[in-house]
């Protein structure tokens, strides 16, 4: 994966992309606005959600032990995966377990961050994504690129082609006759993975919350399909990252609550789903729940970078993010995207790869991820606490970057107002030449440099820069004593 | 309390490329009462340094910034952004450095660090600063100002009470022009599809000057609109409130 400008850049020129991507994001960010301007106690309400995942986090060790027992009390098997690799080894021991060449799926981040569906295929085991949205993507054999609308950079008549030409080949065709109304497409979905739900023996989920006391899952969804897969199939392994546990059931409450409006703008989700162990008779007889680490406690030893562990999966921040909007998920290179994909990436994965360390950057730090996130992440602070974490790892370097020795320089300038004032009159030294020989001006009348060469022209491709005054603030003001003694023109 | 001593921090952008926005303040607070000072060893609030991950090379800077303005009452400053950095970076900073004097001197000198439009309607207490400005205009709210330090309606109403001024919506003001420091250079081509977002928005409004209370970002979507031959001046909030007859920006 390239590192996050080139792939913007590739993004960027994808037209239709740019469309499906500002409508889809201007009609859930509205939608989301508006519900949560009903709730009175908003601002409280985050403070709770944050309290909540906070504490959990502070103590983590004991909650996920209490969980542990919870879970075991409650005839459920658990295990501990260090990594993906760990994680997606115990899924695919529990399927050939039960000689299993299938497992249904919940649509789960993070097994999509393990890789699960790749690793099960590795082992022959095929993985169906029953969420009408990764099912979008599975079938198209693309990547998602939304944490909770995977294939928001579709649009309807791309998903019929979709299905029409892929169905058929994993199951039941859709079919002949279908058409890209919503209603039509969701049909010919329901019918094609029927048959998959009433088949698997094995069921895979992942969950929205953990609750240590009473050893209970919990999968927040909309379309009924989660539900199916929790209940169907006689064995169900559910992958949870270990920082998805809260403390008590009620808990639960001020989650509930917030995760619904702020992700997809409904007052309450649709389909809750708790399952804890086992229940003789009912539903799945076997349960495995796979306590994922992979990165969360390099994350939770990360002072600053922690409370992105609070993250509840929501992408209210991906909604508002002017440059998601615009680039779409793929360019983060992660099924993290957008600002929390930001720094969760370089939390759990660390900065060391180009790739990882492009994210930090890909904001303007504008704030709107803040101001949405249910649970009060300050995504800006991370960002620029992970861009000095990139910068920290090069400080060792042979050669410093062209970046570094630029600021170092403009550092040492701002470090004494005396160099700062000799740099900015070679400056208006600068202006003078680009009076004369500037090609253009500003509205209003100003010089203005029109395309530059070298470094100015990530600038002027597309920008004018005004060309800088003859004579600074600074000077101005000792010249004229503040403007007390405003006469003649400079020098 | 009684504002006894007053300093302008002028910003290293406006400082170098903008001098006419300093010179604005200057006026616009002799003419309502406050005489204004400009500490000539300032020189930057340190935020390029911050917001692209080099806090150690931000440390001489801040401490630059606490010196050059300790024994204010207040500092004023035309630029959320800087604002912003003052009040909520510039700590980062100190706490990294474990000089414990300077962290001292960044309690101190951070709250007293005030955007424009925060100084004039909070500490002044007016909204009716008597300009004049007989223009079509219309109003971004920096994303700085608006989130960082969250100065609300305060711009929209010291520009709703200028003489001859008419105020036109910007359609998804709250929405990031794309200039956001180094990104516009890192992230070039990302910031220059959001800056045309927000130049067409502006064009849409049909308005003759855009206002903004920071030069950066008006740089950003000026050069743009500018580019684009769009016809349309931008003008920092400063300018705008320090016009009068006898003087017009």
């Amino acid at each position: 994966m390239p590192a996050f400008p080139t792939a913007a850049r590739a993004a960027l020129g994808d037209t239709q992309l740019r469309r499906n991507l500002a409508h889809a994001t201007h009609t859930i960010r509205d939608k989301r606005a508006k519900v949560v301007a009903e709730v009175e106690d908003w601002e409280d309400l985050r403070l709770a959600g944050a309290g909540v995942k906070e504490a959990a986090l502070r103590d983590l060790a004991t909650h996920l032990e209490t969980l542990e027992a919870s879970l075991v009390r409650a005839g459920a098997t658990v295990h501990w995966a260090r990594d993906a690799e760990e994680a997606c080894a115990i899924v695919a021991r529990v399927a050939h377990d039960h000689g299993a060449d299938e497992v249904v799926k919940v649509k789960s981040m993070a097994t999509a961050e393990i890789g699960l569906n790749e690793a099960l295929e590795a082992e022959g085991i095929a993985a169906w994504e029953t969420d009408l949205a990764e099912l979008i993507v599975q079938l198209g054999e693309d990547l998602p690129s939304h944490i909770l609308v995977p294939a928001i950079h579709r649009n309807r008549a791309e998903v019929r082609e979709i299905f029409l030409r892929r169905m058929a080949a994993v199951g039941r065709p859709a079919p002949a006759d279908l058409t890209d109304e919503p209603a039509v497409l969701a049909g010919a979905a329901r019918e094609h993975l029927r048959e998959k739900f009433l088949r698997a023996k094995v069921g895979v989920s992942g969950a929205n919350f953990a609750v240590a006391d009473t050893g209970t899952l919990v999968v927040v969804e909309s379309e009924g399909n989660g539900r199916m897969c929790l209940t169907l199939p006689d064995v169900l392994v559910s992958v949870v990252g270990i920082e998805k546990v809260v403390a008590t059931w009620s808990d639960l409450d001020p989650m509930l609550r917030l995760l619904p409006r702020s992700s997809t703008g409904e007052r309450m989700n649709p389909y809750t789903s708790t399952w804890s162990g086992v229940t003789p008779g009912d539903g799945p007889q076997e349960v495995h729940v796979v306590l994922l680490d992979n990165g969360r406690t390099r994350a939770l030893a990360d002072d600053v970078g922690r409370q992105a562990l609070r993250c509840i999966r929501c992408s209210a921040c991906l909604n508002v993010c002017p440059v998601y909007e615009r680039v779409g998920g793929h360019a983060y290179g992660s099924v993290y995207p957008g600002p929390i994909g930001a720094i969760l990436n370089p939390l759990l994965r660390g900065v060391s790869d180009e790739q990882t360390a492009s994210l930090p950057y890909a904001s303007s730090l504008c704030g709107a991820c803040f101001e949405v996130c249910p649970v009060r992440i300050d995504i800006p602070s991370v960002l620029v606490d992970q861009r000095a974490a990139v910068v920290d790892s090069h400080r060792g370097d042979r050669v410093p970057k062209a970046e570094a020795v630029a600021m170092r320089a403009a550092a040492w300038a701002f470090s004494d107002a005396r160099r700062l004032a000799w740099a900015e009159k070679a400056s208006g030294l600068g202006g003078r030449v680009l009076r004369r020989f500037g090609r253009t001006s500003l509205p209003g009348g100003r010089a203005a440099a029109g395309r530059l060469p070298g470094p100015g022209a990530a600038w002027t491709g597309a920008r004018d820069l005004p060309a800088p005054p003859e004579e600074s603030f600074r000077a101005w003001w000792d010249r004229t004593d503040g403007g007390r003694h405003e006469g003649e023109g400079p020098e | 309390m009684r504002v006894v001593r007053v300093a302008l921090q002028v910003t290293c952008v406006n400082d170098a490329m903008f001098p006419d926005t300093g010179k604005a303040v200057v006026r616009l607070l002799r003419r309502l009462g406050v005489d204004v000072d400009f500490p000539s060893a300032q020189t930057c609030c340190a935020q390029p340094m911050v917001n692209t991950g080099y806090l150690d090379e931000a440390v001489p800077v801040v401490r630059t910034f606490v010196d050059a303005f300790a024994g204010y009452d207040a500092i004023v400053t035309p630029s959320g952004s800087c604002a912003g950095s003052a009040r909520h970076q510039h700590a980062i900073v100190a706490e990294r450095s474990g000089d414990a004097g300077l962290a001292a001197a960044v309690a101190k000198t951070a709250p007293r660090t005030h955007e424009l439009t925060e100084f004039l309607v909070d500490v002044l207490g007016v909204t009716d600063v008597g300009a004049y400005f007989p223009h079509r205009v219309t109003y971004h709210p920096t994303c700085h100002s608006l989130r960082m330090l969250g100065v609300g309606d305060r711009p929209r109403r010291l520009l709703e009470a200028v003489r001859g001024l008419e105020l036109v919506d910007l359609p998804q003001a709250e929405e990031c022009c794309g200039f956001g420091g180094t990104f516009a250079v890192k992230n070039a081509d990302t910031s220059v599809a959001m800056g045309a977002d927000k130049a067409r928005h502006v064009r849409d409004t049909g308005a003759e000057v855009l206002v903004a209370g920071d030069n950066s970002c008006l740089m950003h979507v000026g050069g743009m609109l500018s580019r684009q031959r769009a016809g349309v001046r931008v003008l920092h909030l400063a300018e705008v409130l320090a016009s009068t007859e006898d003087g017009a920006a």
